[in-house]
């Protein structure tokens, strides 16, 4: 079977050269995405893709097409897609064909780029395993007993096995970071407000964000470029003049200010991880960079803040799913009954499990108590942010405590399974983009650092990943489960 | 445990779900956890401290109240549920009485 170029900038070069068509890059990301072993995928749309890709030969043929003209690309299947079911890996929406797609679809549509499919993720996107999903779990291709991570899940391991030449997923509390690292692709966060969620399946409003995997930075300051900006469908996005977020890559990291939290390098990290992330810091020190002791004393109270605030909003977000406009419906005897059934048979678990923590912490007499004070601590947690950043230009972190654990290790202990984002969630708290980026192997299996920036900073951020990965090739690695 | 089984099928029945006996034993047991390990917020001092519902400096964001395109009707009922339309309407259970 025909592989596909390593990254975008490669294809389309090959493209531009006439070296290979759209016709022909498309179909064996097609081809790749069928003979997929790891359920990555939940749909694969082979005449949708060959339109797109039909349209986008005539584009390059025509001459001065935009960069992401012909690439193929995955769709993380909470994302809506005119006219392609849209499942949120959820029976609850099996069936549902959205009549409208999202913004970020309409921008890689219109930027040329071509949809294969729809990846499986952690139903709703809660988890970080993609062991949530409805439609079975994802397993990593690294060692295929083991977990992509999630939410994302899907998307990470169709770029890591070279399915797709890039993915998007969302990200609430590191569902894309996180699956990043342990399937050993650069997986990233924009800053609140960055891109549109119109379209998208709303999970946890103040906290989400679409982002892309890609196998370099470069790649993911590309797809980033595409995405970023104002949409009047969604009030949160912000109107921040035209930048090119490619600029600073190639200027290396030689009197940057790198801050490390001690609060990050904690008891329950892998001795692998670790040392992994300080030889990364060491690289940096060697590169010129400085680096900086910041305190982010918070950063334990972030797990308690964040699982107030997300399932508090899910479960006003998930209220819309009642079997009356959309999705599936199971009729009782009267129409509160068929609410109870529908959601009671349609929800997975770990969705019933939030919707239940979420609407507790939201009720009467508990509000105060939970919600409003995870608020008051996301204010301290936002501040502390702050002041770290006016001492540094980017703070350098583990994306993830472990590298990637066994398939059913943690089903069981949700607790346990929280802890996975404990690196990842502050980011969403606080409203900061963040990118992980391969980081070295341990014990065979991918290691994800996380590079931090300020608000709106990510042109920074992505000039401190790449100084890292230029230096390193370390995103060259590839799992060696990946079919020939 | 901070939540008990009844509270469990209070919020549950608030929420709109359905549990099984089982869900319902294996989610006291499970968000007691969670619950424990969210309580030491309180911990944090933040009597001085207000509440963020958002990180953006952005507040009311406002537009022109114009007419746009929107779905149509077909396209608004398309995704309908089995028995879950009539005609141009969803169709669902009656709610209201006949005295």
């Amino acid at each position: 079977m025909r592989s596909l170029p390593g990254t975008i900038t490669e294809a389309a070069a090959l493209l531009r050269r006439r070296e290979i068509t759209a016709i022909e890059l498309t179909d064996a990301a097609l081809a790749r995405a069928h003979a997929d072993r790891f359920n990555a995928w939940l749909l694969v749309a082979d005449d949708h893709a060959r339109a797109q890709a039909k349209a986008a030969d005539d584009r390059l043929a025509r001459g001065s097409a935009p960069p992401l003209t012909g690439i193929p690309w995955a769709c993380k299947d909470i994302i809506g897609t005119k006219g392609i079911e849209t499942t949120a890996a959820s029976k609850i929406l099996k069936g549902y064909v959205p009549p409208y797609s999202a913004t970020v679809v309409e921008r890689l549509d219109a930027a040329g780029a071509v949809t294969v499919g729809k990846t499986n993720l952690d139903e709703f996107a809660m988890g970080s395993s993609n062991e949530n999903s409805a439609f079975g779990p994802v397993k990593n291709p690294w060692d295929t007993t083991r977990v992509p991570g999630g939410s994302s899940g899907g998307s990470a391991v169709a770029v890591a096995a070279g399915e797709a030449l890039f993915a998007l997923g969302t990200d609430t509390g590191g569902s894309i970071r996180q699956p990043g690292a342990l399937s050993g692709v650069v997986g990233m966060k924009p800053t609140y407000g960055r891109v549109s969620r119109y379209g998208v399946v709303a999970f946890a409003s103040s906290l989400d964000q679409v982002g892309p995997f890609t196998r370099t930075v470069e790649d993911c300051a590309i797809v980033c470029q595409a995405l970023f900006g104002k949409d009047p469908n969604d009030a949160t996005t912000m109107d921040l003049a035209a930048e090119d977020l490619r600029r600073d890559l190639d200027r290396g990291v030689k009197g940057l200010r790198i801050g490390v939290p001690k609060e990050f390098f904690i008891d329950g990290m892998e001795k692998g991880v670790e040392r992994a992330v300080r030889d990364a810091l060491r690289e940096y020190e060697r590169q010129g960079a400085e680096l900086v002791d910041v305190s982010l004393s918070l950063t334990d109270h972030g797990l308690a803040v964040y699982y107030i605030i997300q399932p508090a909003e899910a479960s006003s977000n998930l209220a819309r799913y009642d079997g009356v406009r959309y999705g599936q419906r199971v009729e009782g005897r009267d129409l509160l009954d068929t609410y109870r059934r529908t959601r009671g048979q349609g929800f997975g678990a770990e969705v019933k499990r939030r919707m239940i923590l979420g609407t507790y912490a939201l009720s009467a007499g508990y509000y105060d108590a939970y919600y409003v004070k995870a608020q008051k601590v996301r204010t301290l947690i936002k501040a502390e942010f702050d002041r770290a950043f006016a001492k540094c230009d980017a703070i350098v972190t583990p994306t993830s405590p472990t590298v990637a654990f066994k398939i059913g290790a943690k089903v069981n202990d949700p607790l346990a399974m929280y802890l996975n984002d404990v690196f990842t969630l502050p980011g969403n708290i606080a409203g900061l983009p963040g990118v992980s980026i391969p980081c070295g192997l341990s014990e065979g299996l991918p290691v994800g650092l996380q590079i931090m920036a300020n608000s709106f900073q990510e042109s920074t951020m992505f000039r401190v990943a790449a100084a890292y990965e230029r230096a390193t090739k370390h995103h060259e690695l590839r799992p060696k489960e990946m079919a020939a | 445990m901070p939540i008990d089984r009844q509270t469990i099928v209070h919020v549950a029945d608030l929420a709109r779900i359905q549990l099984t006996d089982d869900e319902i034993g294996r989610f006291t047991d499970q968000l007691s956890v969670v619950l424990d390990a969210v309580a030491r917020l309180a911990e944090v001092d933040t009597s001085v401290v207000a509440p963020s519902a958002s990180t953006l400096p952005l507040h009311n964001v406002e537009r022109e109240d114009e007419a746009r395109p929107g779905l149509t009707t077909e396209q608004a009922l398309a995704n309908a549920p089995k028995g879950g339309r009539d005609g141009e309407f969803f169709r669902v259970q009656e709610v209201l009485e006949e005295r």
